[in-house]
């Protein structure tokens, strides 16, 4: 359902007096900018050179980055589960789990819960608790370090957020230099009619603060710890 | 709360900073740090003066056509199901969001930090209506519960404490035992504030940039806590200058990595949030509701003016960060909640000469600002404008322009300045520049014989200037 739009027309125009004009009711063509320096960021950079930037930025952000295969990933994973102390583990509902081939709920020494919409809010409750969690990174930027999530039904928020600990699953053909390319991404998906998801979180390592006397504490309301962990496809 | 902080005069609060020894050493490593890390990641990144640039270009773009870019904002956050209040006044703003409180019947509001809502004061219109609000941003939190203490910077707001105080209002207002390091008083404030999140009826806040053309807020932070308040409580109202938006999600992108550098120096901040309307039907996680409250409060007044650009600011406090009298005065001294030049040039704008008519002169007219500003606003220039209009309004410069400027220690410091000054605006720099001896230990001066002089050259780029002075220290 629409939304309400108050007060526009009386708060426009007077801004548009102020610039000594009328309101602009035709469409602005946003200029070319003549300056672009952002496209030239790591602009021939092969896909093993951007692993290798990628690697090196984690270290600036405490942020531990694994590396594996297709093959080795589900074990991979379970050792992470296992030397972060087990417990609670939430993934997202992602076929890309199925694809590849990490099974995690069917091992039995291993407390997952996959986010379910249907069970609702119930899915917070055990996030909240939870000790680590899971999710893939839909485009990840080698310049910061950053994994970019879109929220979707089984792509709960929260799962990268509430537990103390969370687990990156970064496909390597995701990796792209910049923020740039990320932004350039959605605006061909607007383009071409889609929707962007109601969240895009872009996230570069764990919470952190500098609010008491400049130190930097890592973890504040988010994870205390976050690991990449790269995969080979 | 409101724009204006504290109601001592301007010389009192500056004398309040001077004599805070901690304060001011706090400060100045701040501003260090800070300023190491800007230069640091601006060098990295290449090319930083292409990229101002672009921010300019940007910037300037956007606010010559800021009412189209407005418009198309609320159609597509309307689109996707979010309401949006345009609101001229504090007033305004604050009804409508104390309304929707009501109307939820709501108790507890967790808010992650605003600007815009410290400026129109509108914790206080909550608490009049009795909502409980929670400022969940750990700087924040930690001044809220020290009664309130204003904040002194707008990247770290309680700059100004150190770990011995924060453990003391902890201790004093929260029930905290354990020591002052700052993992344990942190790890408290994560165990509070979780409980905070989860309780919370509405959250509440501010905006980085909003994109225009897909009606998306952005939120950029360190800590999670605007990730918090956007994911679990129904409700979420977003307070925004009417200046803070972008044409798409390329510009926002470009704009993010300016001011992430520009502020902390970092490429990017662990969290870059962006919101599009409400919860989509299946989500679990995120508001039900969405309202989106675009704020003028004096910002229109500036539009068309010679003052415009000063509105491309994306609150990055590179600018604060160089100041050498900020490093001297400390935040709280501006009495204002924007600091620094950028608010020495803001505040009078949107809050009249006649309150702040000191703070044009709160600058040594050094240019570091203007330099360090990553959309090229003209700061130093601004401020010279402001002081010829109020020499112009009030046929004089203000009394306090006497002791300022020798109490700012620049009097004598750098004669270079002054040059750039007088040949900008000789009728208003030409009484500093007779006055070329101060004699310390003195009046006001007294409590700047533990200050270290902070001589900007003029013709030296500030960089070169600032790795110079690096070597001289170590
Ligand atoms: S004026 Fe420029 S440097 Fe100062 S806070 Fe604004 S954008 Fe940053």
């Amino acid at each position: 359902m629409a939304g309400k739009i108050m007060n526009k027309k009386h708060f426009l125009n007077h801004v548009a007096g102020q610039l000594g004009r009328e309101r602009i009711m035709d469409t602005v063509e946003r200029p070319e900018w003549k300056h672009q320096p952002q496209w030239n960021v790591l602009k021939d950079a092969s896909q093993d050179e951007l692993v290798d930037i990628l690697k090196e930025q984690c270290k600036s952000i405490h942020t531990e980055v694994l590396e594996t295969n297709k093959e080795q990933l589900s074990s991979t994973i379970q050792d992470m589960i296992k030397d972060n102390g087990g417990g609670q583990v939430v993934t997202w509902d992602d076929p890309r789990f199925q694809d590849f081939q990490v099974n995690l709920e069917t091992q039995e020494d291993l407390n997952i819960h996959v986010w379910d919409p249907r069970l609702g809010d119930e899915n917070i409750r055990i996030t909240e608790q939870a000790n680590l969690g899971i999710t893939f990174s839909d485009i990840t930027l080698a310049e910061s370090g950053t994994v970019v999530l879109f929220s979707d039904a089984g792509k709960g928020r929260s799962v990268s957020l509430l537990p103390s600990t969370y687990i990156a699953i970064i496909p390597k053909n995701t990796i792209v230099p910049r923020m740039t390319q990320a932004a350039e991404m959605i605006e061909e998906k607007v383009a071409n009619g889609e929707q962007v998801a109601s969240c895009v979180n872009f996230i570069s390592g764990p919470s952190n603060s500098a609010d008491i006397e400049m130190n930097l504490i890592v973890g504040v309301h988010g994870p205390i710890k976050a690991t990449y962990i790269i995969v080979d496809d | 709360m409101s724009m204006k902080i504290g109601a001592e005069k301007f010389d009192e609060r500056v004398q309040e900073g001077l004599s805070d020894t901690f304060m001011r050493g706090a400060v100045s490593s701040a501003q260090t740090r800070f300023r190491n890390g800007r230069l640091n990641a601006a060098e990295e990144l290449g090319g930083w003066e292409e990229w101002r640039n672009l921010g300019e270009e940007i910037r300037t773009h956007t606010l010559e056509n800021i009412d189209y870019y407005l418009d198309l904002l609320s159609e597509k956050v309307a689109e996707r199901g979010g309401h949006v209040y345009f609101a001229q006044t504090a007033e305004e703003a604050n009804n409508y969001i104390t309304n929707v409180v009501k109307k939820k019947e709501a108790k507890k509001i967790a808010k992650s930090k605003s600007m815009v809502s410290e400026e129109i004061g509108l914790n206080d219109a909550l608490k009049d209506i009795g909502a409980e609000v929670v400022e969940t941003d750990l700087g924040e939190w930690i001044l809220q519960n020290d009664d309130v203490d204003p904040p002194s910077h707008i990247v770290t707001p309680a700059l100004h404490k150190n770990r011995e105080q924060i453990r003391e209002v902890f201790h004093d207002k929260l029930g905290y035992s354990k020591t002052d390091k700052p993992e344990e008083l942190a790890l408290f404030a994560r165990e509070k504030l979780r409980e905070e999140f989860l309780d919370a009826d509405i959250g509440i806040t501010g905006c980085n940039f909003a994109v225009a053309d897909t009606g998306t807020v952005t939120l950029v932070t360190n800590e999670g806590n605007a990730r918090m308040v956007t994911s679990l409580p129904d409700t979420q109202i977003t307070v925004m200058g009417m200046e803070r938006v972008a044409p798409t999600w390329n510009d926002m992108e470009v704009l993010v990595s300016l001011l992430t550098r520009a502020a902390v120096g970092q490429k990017l901040t662990s969290y870059i949030t962006s919101l599009t309307g409400v919860k989509e039907e299946d989500d679990v996680d995120g508001p039900e509701e969405f309202h989106l409250v675009i704020v003028d409060n004096g910002r229109s007044k500036i539009l068309g003016t010679e003052f415009q650009s000063a509105l491309h600011c994306i609150r990055c406090a590179a600018c604060i960060n160089v100041c050498p009298v900020y490093r001297h005065i400390g935040g709280h001294a501006y009495g204002s909640i924007y600091p620094g030049p950028i608010g020495a040039v803001l505040t009078p704008l949107l809050g009249g000469y006649e309150d702040h008519k000191e703070l044009p002169y709160a600058s040594s007219l050094c240019g570091a600002c203007t330099e360090a500003c990553p959309v090229k606003i003209p700061l130093h220039e601004l401020l010279i404008r402001h002081r010829e209009k109020i020499v112009e309004e009030k046929g004089e410069a203000p009394v306090f322009e006497n002791i300022s400027m020798k109490a700012f220690g620049m009097g004598t410091a750098s004669p270079t300045m002054y040059n750039i000054g007088t040949k900008l605006a000789p009728k208003v720099m030409k009484p500093m520049v007779k006055d070329e001896v101060i004699s310390k230990g003195v009046g006001p001066l007294k409590s700047w014989t533990t200050a270290r002089d902070f001589p900007a050259p003029g013709k030296q780029r500030f960089r070169d200037w600032y790795k110079k002075r690096q070597r001289e220290e170590s």
